[in-house]
C-alpha cells in the first residue's frame, strides 16, 4: 500500500508515572485512510492505553513518559493538544450511560458543538442530521433513564459523529450491552464504516461478536507489544488466540473437537464466510459420537417461587405470576434484557422489596416473615462492582464486617474468616490492604464476605463483566469449585458464554414473566426465546446447520456434554 | 425522594425560557426583600400564588419543600424575637404595648407588624423558587445561570449534579440495600452512634464507586472539548419571545413598583402606620 497512512506509530513506547514499567513497548503501527481495525489483546495488554494515546487522554488527562512518534493525520500529537485531537479522532467510551453529560439525547449529541460556541439553529439542525443517521431522531427529547443501552450508545456515537471526524475509536463498544443490542452496535458500526469511509478503530477483547461484521486487519496486542496483524481468517486459523489469552469463537473450538482441521481457505474468520465442506463429515461424526448426558439434578427443592408477582408503584407490573424450582446444588443463569426483571427478582428473594402476591419459599418454607438481616444467612448476594461493597480497607476486617456486625465473638471469627478465605484463594493476602488487589482478587473479597455468613444460595449479578477470558475463567472456574461444595449458585447475566458454558439451565424473563425455564442449550437457539430477550443465535447453531446437521439444539448440548466431560466437570 | 422533579407540563410558565424565569424570580424577589411594607409584600405573595396556579404545580409536589421552609421561617421568627423584642419600636419610633411576656419583654404592635412583614416576605419567596425550580429543565437552569453571568463551568456543573443525582442516588440505595443484608442496622432501632458508623459504612463504598463515575465523565468530557473555550453555547437556550418580555416587563414593572413605594410613598423601606 503506497497510500498515506493516517495513523502512525513509530517506535512508540509509553510508560505511566506511577508504573515502573513501560505499558507499550515499541509500537510500529500504521493504519490507512478508510481502514476498519480490531485492536484485541486481555486486560492489561495496553489496548486501552494505545487508544488513550490516539484520542490524547494520553497525555492529557494521564501522565507518562512518552519515547518515539505518533503521527495523526501528518502531524505529530506532541504538538496537538487534546482539543486539537478531538476534531479528527472521535471516541465512544466504554460506559453508555457514564459518558451521558446531557440531560436528554439532543443535549448529550450537541456537546461538542455547544463547546465550540456553534450558534443555536445551526446546532439543532446539525443534530437532527446526524440523529437520524443513528436513528435517533424521535429520541432527542428523551432523558438517559428512558433510553436503552443501545440507544445511549447511538446517543454517544452520534455525539462523536457530529464533529464529522475522520476516526472513529470504540473503547469496548459491547462492554453492558445485552447480546442482540452488542451485535446491531456491530451493525451500525459497520454501515457508518460503508457509508461515510472514515477510518474505524474497535478495542474489544470480545472477538466473536466483533466479527459479527467483517475487519479489515486485527490488531493483537499482549504485555505492551503488538503480537499479530493479520486479517480474521489467518488469525483464527493460528494458535495466537490461546496464546494469548483471547476466546476463539465457539464455531472453531467445535471444529477443532471434531478434529477438522481450520485452514485460511475455509474463510473461517467470519460464520458468514465460512465454507464447511470439508469438516462436514468430521462434524457429523464428531456430534454422533457423544453420549454424555447432562446428569439430572434430584435432589430437594432448595428455592422456590410460587406465583410471585410484583409491582413498584402498585400499578405498572415488574414481575407476573413468577414460578421456578431450584433445587439444592443447581448453577442457574437468569438472564433477560435490561428492565425485565432481574434484579427486581434478586432483590425480592434477599428481602430488600416485599413480594405482593405469591409464596417465596426456602427448602419449603415460607420466607415472608424474615428479615433482610434474616435472609443474608440463607441467600447472599454478590453485586456487578466490587467497589459497591468494600468498605474497609484492610481484607480481614472486610471479611469480619458481617460477622462482627451479627456481634459474634472475635475468636470465632478468625477461623471462619481463615477458612472461607482459603475457599476463595485469598489465605496469602489474610492482612493486605484491600487497594493493593486486582480487579479479581477484589471480585473475589466482596465473594468471601458474604460466604463467609455461610449462605446456601448465592446469588451474582454479572460476575464477570469486563473480564477478559482468564479473568472469566479464573471467576467462573472458582464458582463452580464453590458449587461443588454444595452452593448453590444464581447468576444475573447478559454473557451467553457463560451460560453455555457453566450454567445448565437458565430462566428467562421478557417484560417481567418468565418466558422459558429450560435448558441453556434450548434458550441459544429458540428463535422466539432469542427475539423476547434480547439474545443472539449462537454461532454453534449455524455451524450445525452448515454442517447439514438437523437438530441444532442437540448439537449445541452435544457441545456443552463434551466440555464438561473434558473438563471433568 | 423528588427533590428535583422537573416535569414537562404545557402551561404559559413552563413556556418562558430559563433566562426569563431566573431574571423574574430574582426581580421579584429583589422586589419582596428590599420592602418592608406588608401592602406590597403581601400584593406579591398573591401575585406568585396566582403563579403557581397558572403553572399548575400540585402541592403533593412541593410539601415536603413547603413544610421545610416554614419550620425554618417559625424558627426564624421565634429566634429573632427573643434576640431583638424591642426591634419593631427601633424601627418604626413607637411603642404600643399590647402584652407582656416574661420578665421585662413585651410583644409590642411594632414588633408584631415587623415581624409578620418579614414573615411574609420569606413566604412570598418561596413560591416563586418553587416556580422557577419546578417549570425549569435543569439544564435550561445552567444556560440560564451562564446568561445571567455566572462562568459556564460553575453553570455546567449544576446541570452535571443535576444529571447524575438520581445515579447516585439509586448508588446509594443498592449499596446500602447490600450492607443491610451484611447486618448493617440503619433503622431507627439502632443507637444513633451505631446508626452513624454504620452509615459510614455505605458512604466509602459510595464515594469510590462515585470516584470511577467521575473519571470517567471528566474524560468523555475533555475528549468532546469541553472547556476549550472561553464562552460556550448552550442546545437548551431558547430565543427570547414576546411572552418572555412580557414577563420581565411585569417583573421590571413589580419591581420597580416596589421601589417607587418605598421612595416616594414611605420614605423608607418600611411603611409606618404608626405616626
Amino acid at each position: 500500500m503506497n497510500k498515506q497512512a493516517i495513523i502512525e506509530f513509530d517506535h512508540f513506547s509509553f510508560q505511566y508515572y506511577s508504573q515502573s514499567e513501560p505499558t507499550l513497548h515499541d509500537i510500529n503501527l500504521k493504519i490507512y485512510p478508510g481502514e476498519k481495525i480490531l485492536i484485541i489483546g486481555p486486560s492489561g495488554s495496553g489496548k486501552s492505553t494505545l487508544g488513550h494515546c490516539i484520542n490524547g487522554l494520553i497525555p492529557f488527562a494521564y501522565k507518562g513518559e512518552i519515547t518515539g512518534t505518533l503521527m495523526i493525520d501528518d502531524q505529530n500529537t506532541k504538538d496537538l493538544n487534546i482539543f486539537e485531537l478531538s476534531k479528527m479522532v472521535g471516541t465512544v467510551l466504554q460506559d453508555s450511560d457514564g459518558q451521558f453529560v446531557g440531560l436528554t439525547a439532543g443535549e448529550d449529541i450537541a456537546f461538542a458543538l455547544e463547546n465550540d460556541n456553534i450558534p443555536h439553529d445551526t446546532m439543532h439542525e446539525r443534530v437532527r442530521r446526524v440523529a437520524q443517521m443513528v436513528d435517533m431522531q424521535d429520541l432527542l427529547s428523551s432523558s438517559p433513564f428512558e433510553l436503552s443501552g443501545g440507544q445511549k450508545q447511538r446517543t454517544s456515537l452520534a455525539g462523536v459523529m457530529i464533529d464529522d471526524v475522520d476516526i472513529l475509536l470504540f473503547d469496548e463498544p459491547l462492554a453492558n450491552l445485552d447480546p442482540a443490542t452488542g451485535k446491531t452496535a456491530i451493525e451500525i458500526i459497520d454501515d457508518i464504516h460503508r457509508t461515510s469511509q472514515k477510518t474505524i478503530i474497535i478495542i474489544e477483547h470480545r472477538l466473536e461478536d466483533v466479527l459479527h461484521r467483517e475487519i479489515d486487519r486485527v490488531i493483537m496486542l499482549n504485555d505492551g507489544r503488538i503480537v499479530a496483524d493479520m486479517d480474521a481468517h489467518t488469525l483464527v486459523c493460528s494458535n495466537l488466540l490461546k496464546e494469548n489469552g483471547i476466546r476463539e469463537p465457539l464455531y472453531i473450538t467445535a471444529m477443532k473437537y471434531a478434529g477438522a482441521k481450520v485452514s485460511c481457505d475455509m474463510l473461517p474468520g467470519y460464520i458468514s464466510t465460512l465454507k464447511t465442506a470439508t469438516c462436514n463429515e468430521a462434524l457429523c461424526t464428531w456430534h454422533n459420537a457423544i453420549h454424555e448426558k447432562t446428569p439430572i439434578n434430584d435432589k430437594s427443592s432448595i428455592l422456590k417461587m410460587d406465583q410471585v408477582s410484583f409491582s413498584y408503584d402498585g400499578v405498572r407490573p415488574v414481575l407476573q405470576d413468577i414460578c421456578f424450582d431450584i433445587r439444592e446444588g443447581e448453577m442457574v443463569s437468569l438472564i433477560g434484557k435490561n428492565g425485565a426483571g432481574k434484579s427486581t427478582l434478586s432483590k425480592l428473594l434477599c428481602g430488600f422489596e416485599k413480594e405482593d402476591q405469591g409464596i417465596i419459599r426456602y427448602r419449603g418454607e415460607d420466607i415472608k416473615d424474615k428479615t433482610i438481616k434474616e435472609r443474608a444467612e440463607i441467600i447472599g448476594l454478590v453485586m456487578q462492582n466490587p467497589n459497591q461493597m468494600i468498605s474497609k480497607s484492610l481484607i480481614y476486617d472486610e471479611v469480619a464486617l458481617g460477622l462482627r456486625l451479627r456481634n459474634i465473638p472475635e475468636e470465632q471469627i478468625k477461623p471462619r474468616i481463615e477458612k472461607v478465605l482459603k475457599v476463595c484463594g485469598l489465605s496469602p493476602f489474610i492482612e493486605w490492604p484491600i487497594s493493593a488487589l486486582s480487579y479479581g482478587q477484589k471480585k473475589r473479597v466482596t465473594i468471601a464476605s458474604i460466604l463467609v455468613l455461610d449462605p446456601k444460595i448465592l446469588i451474582l449479578d454479572e460476575p464477570t463483566a469486563g473480564q477478559d477470558f482468564r479473568h472469566y475463567s479464573e471467576i467462573m472456574e472458582f464458582l463452580v469449585e464453590l458449587n461443588k461444595l454444595g452452593v448453590t449458585i444464581i447468576l444475573i447475566t447478559h454473557d451467553m458464554h457463560l451460560m453455555l458454558e457453566y450454567t445448565p439451565r437458565a430462566i428467562v424473563l421478557a417484560e417481567g414473566r418468565l418466558i422459558a425455564d429450560t435448558t441453556a442449550s434450548f434458550v441459544l437457539t429458540d428463535a422466539q426465546v432469542i427475539a423476547d430477550a434480547n439474545l443472539k443465535e449462537t454461532s454453534l447453531f449455524n455451524l450445525a446447520h452448515m454442517a447439514g446437521i438437523e437438530d441444532g439444539t442437540a448439537f449445541v448440548q452435544g457441545f456443552i456434554d463434551y466440555e464438561r466431560k473434558l473438563k471433568n466437570r | 425522594m423528588k427533590l428535583f422533579s422537573y416535569n414537562t407540563v404545557d402551561t404559559p410558565i413552563h413556556c418562558l425560557s430559563g433566562f426569563t424565569k431566573l431574571l423574574c424570580f430574582l426581580l421579584l424577589t429583589f422586589a419582596v426583600m428590599y420592602s418592608y411594607d406588608i401592602r406590597v409584600v403581601l400584593l406579591i405573595m398573591i401575585f406568585s400564588i396566582a403563579i403557581l396556579k397558572v403553572s399548575r404545580i400540585q402541592f403533593s409536589q412541593i410539601r415536603t419543600m413547603v413544610i421545610y421552609a416554614l419550620i425554618f421561617i417559625v424558627t426564624n421568627a421565634i429566634i429573632s424575637f427573643f434576640f431583638s423584642p424591642e426591634m419593631g419600636v427601633e424601627i418604626y419610633g413607637t411603642r404600643h404595648r399590647i402584652i407582656k411576656l416574661v420578665g421585662n419583654i413585651y410583644l409590642t404592635q411594632e414588633q408584631l407588624l415587623y415581624q409578620v412583614t418579614k414573615f411574609f416576605k420569606y413566604a412570598s419567596v418561596i413560591p416563586l423558587g418553587m416556580i422557577f425550580l419546578l417549570t425549569t429543565n435543569p439544564s435550561e437552569f445552567a444556560s440560564s445561570l451562564n446568561g445571567v453571568g455566572i462562568p459556564y463551568k460553575a453553570s455546567f456543573a449544576v446541570a452535571l449534579t443535576l444529571r447524575y443525582f438520581p445515579d447516585i442516588q439509586r448508588d446509594y440505595r443498592d449499596i446500602s440495600l447490600a450492607q443491610q443484608a451484611r447486618g448493617l442496622d440503619l433503622s431507627h432501632k439502632a443507637k444513633f452512634k451505631d446508626r452513624f458508623k454504620n452509615s459510614l459504612l455505605t458512604v466509602i463504598p459510595l464515594i469510590f464507586s462515585t470516584l470511577d463515575r467521575i473519571e470517567l465523565i471528566s474524560n468523555a468530557m475533555d475528549l468532546r472539548g469541553f472547556a476549550k473555550y472561553k464562552k460556550r453555547t448552550w442546545y437548551t437556550s431558547k430565543k427570547l419571545d414576546r411572552q418572555d418580555f412580557t414577563a420581565i416587563g411585569i417583573s421590571a414593572l413589580i419591581f420597580i413598583g416596589s421601589l417607587c413605594v418605598s421612595l416616594f410613598i414611605n420614605h423608607s423601606r418600611f411603611y409606618n402606620p404608626f405616626i
